[in-house]
């Protein structure tokens, strides 16, 4: 953590003195001290130990969960959610889909962990586990099922969440993700209605948040940036939230995943 | 919070997703999304939940597709009619008040105490360049460096200089006067800012003392 700090200390030095440079020139340098040693290791630790530990009123580990490629199987599972569950009958992403199970296997109450806070109790286990599945799928390509009806209707419904345009300053997710190049202050934002590139955008969380010594699923991602839209607040797991999952992944398909990633 | 009109919304939606030979048409996918969003996000704090119907700028301007002109033209026609000007046509303020606002970018969210314009920010620079001598600047809206003198502002009080003075209070009031479907919040119409503080906004463009302008 030490180091962690003096990077950032470095980062915020080279930034002053070297206003010339770009300032996209300057991040990438900061971003790239930082991956030296990504603390969403101790996430991943904490994730593949819950996977395998006993736990919650049945006592049982989710080492049985279905991601989607079958029971148990955890590599390449990341880049092909959101997707179609025959036994819930939904569209689920990660997050929403890792409560199913440790509600089914487990014996947790998922409506009790949809509903607690982020970073407390069963939400922060379910980051961890988010973070060690997203990890085992590092370096694969993104490939999210659409052969499903509910698939390809979540896909169009997604598209519709993202150009809703509302709220006390008239955003939607597109007035800063429509288009190419573009930045806030000096972050680059990344043109989500297409493939944004490897790393980029879909393909970079859950990561590990500098600024604020956090851990963020997608989930958190998203609401965030709704906080920021100056939207009310979006339900964990809701509809629109796993429709924009969708989207954005079925966009990214061919872009290799990078989660979890740092950011600043 | 959730209203009558949803019911029959998620109706539709469930026949849809039972219906599953037959693709659903754009404009039961247009239903299906608008019953989602309003039964999936409630109040917090100071962002309520009706802060999700859209008036019809907002409802035309939520595709990847123009509106049609008929539509975009009425839009620009009310939000023009909407503008309020300045009381005693009193349009410049103090460009080193205006700074202070274009820099910050706080104000409406749910983690916010007050929806007062008072604890609001302009949030300029999170979209635009502005004094050069600040390098954190976004790319969204154009650069807006040298924005009275490129102009020809001199004296903001010349009556030569009225109209484009009127036409940046306007932009900043309610910008879909201009373009119907413009990214730029609407800083009067919304209540995003008051009088006072747009009028140091527009001392920071337009003022030739303004650092902007030199």
């Amino acid at each position: 953590m030490r180091r962690l700090f003096a990077a950032t200390l470095l980062a915020a030095a080279s930034t002053a003195s070297f206003a010339q440079k770009s300032a996209a020139d300057g991040i990438a340098e900061y971003r790239a001290m930082l991956a030296d040693g990504n603390p969403a290791e101790l996430f991943e630790a904490k994730g593949e130990a819950l996977w395998k530990q006993k736990r919650g009123p049945k006592n049982a580990s989710l080492e049985q969960c279905d991601l989607g490629k079958g029971p148990g199987v955890v590599k390449g599972a990341f880049v092909e959610l959101p997707r179609y569950f025959a036994d819930t009958k939904k569209v689920q992403d990660l997050e929403t889909r890792l409560v199913t199970c440790m509600e089914m296997l487990q014996g947790f109450n998922g409506a009790e962990i949809a509903k607690t806070p982020f970073g407390k109790d069963e939400q922060n286990n379910l980051t961890a586990l988010a973070t060690w599945i997203a990890a085992e799928s590092r370096g694969l390509r993104f490939n999210l099922p659409q052969g499903h009806g509910e698939e390809k209707q979540m896909y169009e419904v997604g598209k519709r969440v993202f150009f809703f345009r509302a709220g006390p300053m008239d955003f939607s997710c597109a007035s800063c993700h429509g288009e190419d190049g573009k930045r806030i202050r000096l972050q680059d934002l990344p043109n989500l209605t297409k493939n944004p590139g490897d790393g980029v955008g879909f393909a970079a969380w859950p990561a590990y948040r500098v600024s604020n010594g956090q851990m963020w699923g997608m989930q958190l991602r998203l609401n965030d940036c709704y906080r920021q839209q100056r939207f009310p607040y979006p339900g964990f797991g809701s509809e629109p939230t796993i429709a924009l999952g969708v989207y954005m992944g079925v966009n990214a398909r061919g872009a290799e995943s990078i989660a979890p990633a740092i950011k600043r | 919070m959730i209203s009558k009109t949803l019911i029959p919304a998620l109706l539709v939606a469930s026949a849809v997703v039972a219906g599953c030979a037959t693709a659903p048409s754009p404009q039961e996918l247009d239903t299906l999304t608008l019953g989602l969003m309003k039964a999936s996000f409630r109040d917090e704090g100071i962002a309520k939940a009706d802060r999700l119907n859209q008036d019809l700028g907002q409802q035309a301007c939520s595709s990847d597709k123009a509106p049609a002109e008929s539509v975009a033209k009425q839009i620009e026609a009310e939000a023009l009619a909407s503008i309020k000007w300045p009381s005693g046509g009193q349009y410049i303020g103090d460009w080193r008040e205006g700074e202070k606002l274009a820099q910050s970018g706080r104000g409406m969210t749910w983690t916010d105490a007050s929806a007062d314009p008072k604890a609001n920010g302009a949030n300029c620079y999170n979209c635009h360049q502005i004094d050069k001598k600040e390098i954190s600047y976004g790319t969204i809206g154009p650069s807006l460096w040298n924005y009275g003198k490129l102009r020809g502002v001199k004296d903001v009080a010349d009556p030569a200089t009225a109209p484009i003075v009127q036409y940046t209070w306007g932009k900043m009031w309610n910008s879909k006067a201009y373009a119907a479907c413009s990214n730029m919040p609407r800083f009067g119409h919304a209540k995003l800012l008051n009088e006072e503080q747009l009028r140091h906004v527009m001392a920071l463009l337009l003022d030739p003392k303004s650092p902007v302008n030199q």
